[in-house]
């Protein structure tokens, strides 16, 4: 298993990088993290047409929960990739596929984290911002999402884990990320799938778990701070 | 041994009862008279509840001896089950059982402890919970009832046992004000039964009128035990004293 | 583009799409139910107050929780048939190897995370509850069976059917080791008829139909059951 990494370390960790593409871990990471920027602006708007208060917006937010909820990702990557080039004019990279499909599923769980937080937020901070004058908009984003966004913190790290494992989908379409090129690398090799799928699962388990340690500390934080704040009142 | 109608149903001996290095209960004794009634006082922390807890073993004791009808409740062969069925347990938050009926939560010792067949048991369930008012809220779980229905159910359920004693823990001061007279009437009509009863409460008119004896307790101790009308002519410890001034 | 269903509805494809929900329904819920059971146990284990049994299960769960689905079921199907006694290799070769291990996966990957939420359903029982049981005279055996177990499996309830959900479109990643379930069969009629929106559009229909179903029956289920407290 030493001689394998040795040997094959680099490319699972980062493809053919410098003198190729970028793959394996690194792809897998830099994937993850550019879904996660990209649904949290997505995210947070979406739970604001929830608990905005206007009928259309909250039905509209529904809907799309079902229907996220309702498919599984693999049948959207299959829609995205294999469908829309006999419609469209150009069809869509590998990388592009996985974004877009983990995109639109993820915005849809991570929004109902960020309403669970803004619902959960006192009464009274909305009295008190509507004591101040505020309008909607201000007391959105002076009062209601620095106290929620910041409660929903662990609730991100969880919703990165989850991204990181959807990645592996890339799989599926031949997209370079962790999963893709072990599986490649078990093809060429052919006679050491045991310690070859080993590394890749320990790979995710470190990179994972590893995470949702940090998730679970930022929570308790984060409830001390909430515990500290409420014995100030 | 032989059970006498003399004996003392609880006897407390020198009953120590310890959290950790914190004693909660320092030598304790006291005995309770078959068909008595004692209301148990004193201020938060002085281990009132500690001390009825430890009478069913919920907490146990550290030194010292309690003895029921005579016999060592930590006695070989004494089934701490058993001695539970004897002795009928009211808790200030009531822990019903939220998935059963009020009919079931009453039915459920008869069936499952006591080996009653279940018709008989759920018919039994059914009169007492219609002799306490309740004949119309036998179907509604408890989270349907109003805090005086569920600790008059409790308080069913723990008498369908037909224990010998009943320990009281504080079992109005949940309540809403308007509920607790029900809950106390209930008692009462318990105690002119003959039920033997340890009540830890502050509604000193209930002591007053219901009561026999009076515990006064204090820092883990047996401050004051007195006969009712000793203790509210003035006959008792400064602490106890200022204990009632303050609850007044 | 002209959509024509009647293309992929022949026998041939027909038969596929039938087959192919067959599989994926049967596979839920074959992996379903082993993982109710061996969820219950993990618990169960998980509780008890010795160190190496304590720790198996940390890292049980853990790994599962932390694995892509997609990777866990390289491994079974990939790497540990190396590693297995031959003779029990060569028995599940007879049978369909495929199928045979998704259903570890998933059963394995869906206790997992069961074993977590029956955990924090009997942690969501107040200890009142317990005493309650002891004051009536029950032993543990009787307090588990009658008080214990009824509300933790109520508490458990919205979060196992979710995890219904979870494990009900998971099988859709089992295409990926072979196993001829549903999205294999959508990209099968795909690559035989080049007619991907009919494929895909009533391939998507009944997983809709299925979540749907789990969702459905599920809210059914909390609502008929779900504890009420105040
Ligand atoms: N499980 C426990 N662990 C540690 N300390 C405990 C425990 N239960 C009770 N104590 C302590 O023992 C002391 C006596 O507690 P107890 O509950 O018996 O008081 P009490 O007289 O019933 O008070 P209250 O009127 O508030 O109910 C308290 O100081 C309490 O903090
Ligand atoms: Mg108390």
């Amino acid at each position: 298993m030493i001689e394998l990494l040795e040997q094959y370390g680099r490319l699972l960790l980062v493809g053919h990088y410098p003198n190729g593409p970028l793959g394996g871990l690194a792809m897998t990471i830099l994937t993850s993290l550019l879904c996660l920027a990209i649904c949290f602006p997505i995210a947070t708007l979406l739970a604001l047409a929830r608990t905005h208060g206007n009928k259309t917006l909250a039905r509209f937010y529904t809907g799309y929960i079902y229907f996220v909820r309702s498919m599984p990702l693999l049948m959207l990557i299959f829609w995205i990739y294999y469908f829309l080039p006999y419609v469209l004019p150009f069809s869509l990279s590998p990388f592009v596929t996985i974004v877009l499909a983990i995109t639109i599923f993820s915005s849809a769980y991570l929004a109902e984290v960020i309403r669970a937080a803004i619902e959960a937020l006192p009464k009274g901070q909305y009295d008190a911002a509507s004591a101040l004058g505020f309008r909607y908009w201000q007391t959105t984003f002076l009062i209601v999402l620095p106290q929620a966004l910041t409660n929903c913190i662990p609730g991100l790290v969880s919703q990165f884990i989850l991204i990181i494992k959807e990645t592996s989908l890339g799989y599926i379409i031949t997209f370079n990320e962790l999963t893709y090129v072990a599986h490649e690398l078990n093809k060429i090799l052919l006679v050491k799938p045991v310690e070859i799928f080993t590394i890749l699962a320990i790979s995710y388990f470190v990179l994972c778990s590893g995470l949702s340690q940090l998730g679970g500390q930022l929570e308790r934080r984060i409830a001390r701070g909430r515990l500290s704040n409420d014995s100030d009142q | 041994m032989t059970v006498t109608n003399e004996d003392p149903i609880l006897q407390i001996k020198d009953v120590h009862c310890k959290f950790g290095n914190f004693e909660a209960l320092k030598g304790i004794n006291a005995q309770l008279e078959k068909n008595e009634v004692v209301v148990v006082c004193g201020p938060s922390g002085s281990g009132k509840s500690t001390l009825i807890r430890t009478l069913n073993r919920l907490e146990s004791i550290s030194a010292g001896q309690i003895l029921f009808e005579g016999r060592d409740i930590y006695e070989k062969g004494m089934s701490v089950e058993t001695l539970r069925t004897k002795i009928g347990m009211v808790f200030q938050s009531f822990n019903l059982f939220p998935h059963l009926s009020a009919r079931d939560n009453v039915a459920l010792g008869l069936i499952r402890v006591l080996h009653r067949p279940k018709k008989e048991a759920e018919q039994t369930a059914s009169e007492l919970l219609a002799s306490v008012g309740l004949g119309d809220e036998l179907h509604k779980k408890p989270m349907e009832l109003s805090g005086g229905q569920q600790q008059r159910v409790s308080i069913c359920r723990a008498v369908a046992l037909e224990p010998t004693v009943m320990l009281f823990d504080e079992p109005t001061s949940a309540l809403d004000p308007e509920m607790v007279g029900e809950v106390l009437s209930l008692m009462k009509t318990l105690a002119g039964r003959g039920m033997t009863m340890l009540c830890v409460t502050h509604e000193m008119g209930f002591a007053k009128e219901v009561a026999d004896s009076i515990w006064f307790m204090a820092d883990g101790q047996m401050v004051d035990r007195a006969p009712v009308s000793d203790f509210f002519s003035g006959d008792i410890s400064d602490r106890a004293k200022s204990f009632l001034k303050a609850i007044h | 583009m002209t959509l024509d269903y009647s293309a992929i509805l022949e026998d041939r494809y027909f038969d596929y799409l039938v087959s192919g929900a067959i599989t994926t329904f049967s596979l839920a819920l074959a992996a379903w139910v082993a993982a109710i059971i061996l969820g219950l146990l993990i618990a169960a284990v998980r509780n008890i107050d010795f160190l190496p049994t304590r720790w198996f299960c940390i890292v049980f769960v853990d790994y599962h929780r932390s694995v892509p689905l997609l990777v866990q079921l390289f491994v079974w199907y990939f790497a540990l048939p190396e590693l297995l006694p031959q003779a029990f290799t060569q028995s599940i070769n007879r049978g369909n190897p495929e199928v045979f291990f998704a259903w570890v996966s998933l059963t394995l990957y869906s206790a997992s995370y069961m074993s977590e939420d029956i955990r924090s359903g009997l942690r969501a029982i107040p200890p009142g509850q317990f005493e309650a049981a002891r004051t009536i005279g029950m032993n543990y055996a009787k307090m588990m069976r009658w008080v214990i177990f009824p509300q933790a499996w109520r508490l458990s309830l919205p979060p196992l059917v979710n995890q219904a959900l979870i494990l009900f479109k998971g099988t859709s990643l089992a295409s990926a080791i072979g196993v001829a379930e549903l999205s294999y069969q959508a990209r099968s009629i795909e690559t035989q008829t080049f007619r991907a929106f009919e494929a895909f559009s009533l391939v998507t229909l009944i997983y809709m139909v299925g979540t749907i179903m789990i969702m459905f029956f599920g809210d059914r289920l909390v609502a008929r059951y779900a504890l009420k407290r105040g």
